[in-house]
């Protein structure tokens, strides 16, 4: 490894309700290097968005730690920045969509004009040059998370999270959008921690895969992505490779065991499923595939 | 489709419709003015009447004073201007507690039964209390009108200021935004629907309470105006008041809505695009 650890996080632990509660999260450990974009799956419930939530500082763990650049993170750093899977409220429907991008620009921007020659700037990265005067609600839903993104990229970001970011949008404009995160990336020096519940997308965008245990989360595999540089949506899907590896995503993710002889593997015992939540969960996932099925074959 | 001769048509129908509405009004008057002029009842004067009454009474002065008598000068302009004070001490007072108190989940709950007690309490009641404090005259009449319109604009902007979107608050920390400009970029303009809903509410409020204060004691005003008239017998004086009153309730919504239109843009436009 040349690039440096930038986020390391420790034994994350986060627990909901008083007294012992909800167990959320349970033990995470983990190392993001600089510029890594590393992808976060799991089941629904496993704490992906919990964990998201911790390393941003906007909520404290119980127990364990995250660092970034050597430094603990107890409130929300510097030149961090967040995408919401809920683009129609994040952004603030009584703003313009030029006021939503430069509203975080006004702590270190003192000058007006500068804000929104950034902002501008920011648009024009994610493909929206024509839309500063527009409402969000005058956009599509793809739009508005294009705006999210602006928003995010115009603070500068060295860490940059995203929440499910294209969870509420329809299939074609997810591929768009996950192109458009590698662009940025390619452009401007960016870590990038993904939570996804879209198997193909993890891998698609990621140089890491990163599968969570159902709730608690702990780290049931930690996977690389070994995949030609310039992505895309074709071509690399239909490699062995790309098959392969979503292939074990899935069952890892399904709570399977990988092939054996992988790399990653559940590092602990497999707990005794609970039948409840064990069909819960497989219908939950059976539900999505469909339906995410469905959402592509309409677009055809 | 070409979009020119059917935006027309819908504009043909929008002002048949709007014509419509005015003629079921106009229908109504007329049937007045026919029932008035058989009954013969000095009771019951006919619009027309009452219309002539209005003009002679308010709007037949000097063109430099925009047409108002002196009489309007005197009566109606200080009843606008207490409701105008009495409101602004209202929206000052609820919109800027209201979003103090919503913000603080628990102060909200300790002043719950409070308020809810406070607003129940019909404000013409309070009028001795007002009259004993202030005596008869301006001052009272604006305490009454304050503190009966303060509550539905105080109750709303609390539940407004209370249900902003708590992904929109953790966008503004994920943002760092700083205290301020979250509560004049965020808190503030999420509050804004509530705190017009209960404005509206008030300003039909502040009508009735204007004219309740006056008729209990002023020296002049519209409901002082009314009380010389029904005291004098001049029963087509009283109805001229009447219908002013309704006149000027109906241009303070207008007022209210129009406000209310330039303020919540926004709103409308982001409510009409959710399903």
């Amino acid at each position: 490894m040349t690039e440096a650890a930038m986020l390391e996080i420790t034994g994350l632990t986060r627990a909901f309700g008083p007294g012992t509660g909800h167990l959320a999260l349970d033990g995470i450990t983990l190392t993001v290097r600089e510029g890594e974009l590393v992808s976060i799956v799991g089941p629904s419930g496993c704490g992906k968005s919990t964990l998201l939530r911790c390393v941003a500082g906007l909520i404290r763990p119980t127990g364990g730690s995250v660092v970034l650049h050597g430094a603990p993170v107890d409130n929300v750093p510097d030149r961090l920045a967040v995408v919401f899977q809920d683009y129609s409220r994040s952004l603030f429907p009584w703003l313009s969509v030029r006021d939503n991008v430069a509203l975080p620009l006004r702590r270190t921007q003192p000058s007006r004009a500068q804000r929104h020659a950034i902002a501008l700037d920011a648009l024009a990265t994610v493909g929206l040059p024509d839309t500063a005067q527009k409402y969000p609600w005058q956009l599509s839903g793809g739009m508005q998370q294009r705006v999210a993104i602006a928003r995010a990229l115009a603070c500068d970001p060295v860490l940059l999270l995203m929440d499910e970011p294209f969870g509420s949008v329809d299939a074609q404009t997810r591929e768009d959008l996950e192109d458009l995160i590698l662009a940025v990336r390619r452009d401007r020096q960016m870590t990038i921690l993904m939570v996804t519940h879209d198997i193909d997308e993890s891998v698609y965008v990621g140089d890491r895969v990163i599968v969570l245990t159902p709730g608690p989360g702990r780290v049931r595999a930690d996977l690389p992505v070994a995949l030609p540089a310039p992505r895309d949506q074709i071509t690399t899907k239909e490699l062995p490779a790309f098959v392969r590896l979503r292939t074990e995503v899935s069952r890892l993710v399904r709570g399977q065991e990988g092939r054996p002889g992988d790399s990653g593997g559940a590092e602990e015992p497999r707990r005794p499923a609970d039948p409840r939540g064990g069909a819960g969960r497989a219908e939950y996932w059976g539900r999505e595939r469909n339906r995410s099925r469905a959402a592509r074959a309409s677009q055809e | 489709m070409s979009g020119a001769p059917a935006r027309r048509a819908a504009g043909w129908r929008t002002t048949g419709h709007v014509l419509g509405r005015w003629a079921v009004l106009a229908a109504a008057v007329g049937l007045w003015e026919v029932w008035a002029r058989q009954l013969g009842s000095s009771f019951f004067p006919p619009p027309s009447a009452i219309v002539a009454r209005m003009y002679d009474q308010w709007f037949s002065g000097p063109a430099a004073h925009l047409f108002l008598t002196r009489d309007a000068i005197g009566n109606v302009l200080p009843s606008l201007g207490r409701i105008a004070a009495g409101l602004a001490i209202a929206v000052a007072v609820g919109g800027v507690a209201g979003v103090a108190i919503g913000r603080s989940p628990a102060v909200a709950g300790y002043l719950d039964p409070l308020l809810q007690f406070a607003r129940a309490l019909p404000a013409v009641t309070l009028v001795p209390v007002f009259i004993a404090l202030f005596q008869l005259g301006t001052e009272m009449e604006v305490a009454t009108i304050a503190f009966g319109t303060v509550w539905p604009i105080l109750l709303n902007t609390i539940d407004g200021a209370r249900s902003v979107d708590p992904l929109q608050m953790e966008t503004a920390r994920a943002f760092r935004l700083p205290g301020s400009q979250r509560l004049a970029k965020l808190i503030i303009p999420a509050t804004m629907p509530r705190f017009f809903a209960g404005l509206r509410l008030s300003v039909s409020l502040a009508l009735v309470l204007m004219v309740f204060a006056e008729l209990a004691g002023s020296s002049n005003g519209v409901g002082y105006e009314m009380n010389n008239a029904q005291s004098s017998f001049d029963m087509t004086w009283v109805w001229a008041t009447i219908v002013l009153l309704a006149l000027l309730g109906n241009a303070l919504n207008l007022l209210e809505q129009a406000v209310e239109h330039r303020m919540l843009g926004w709103h409308r436009g982001a409510r009409g695009r959710t399903p």
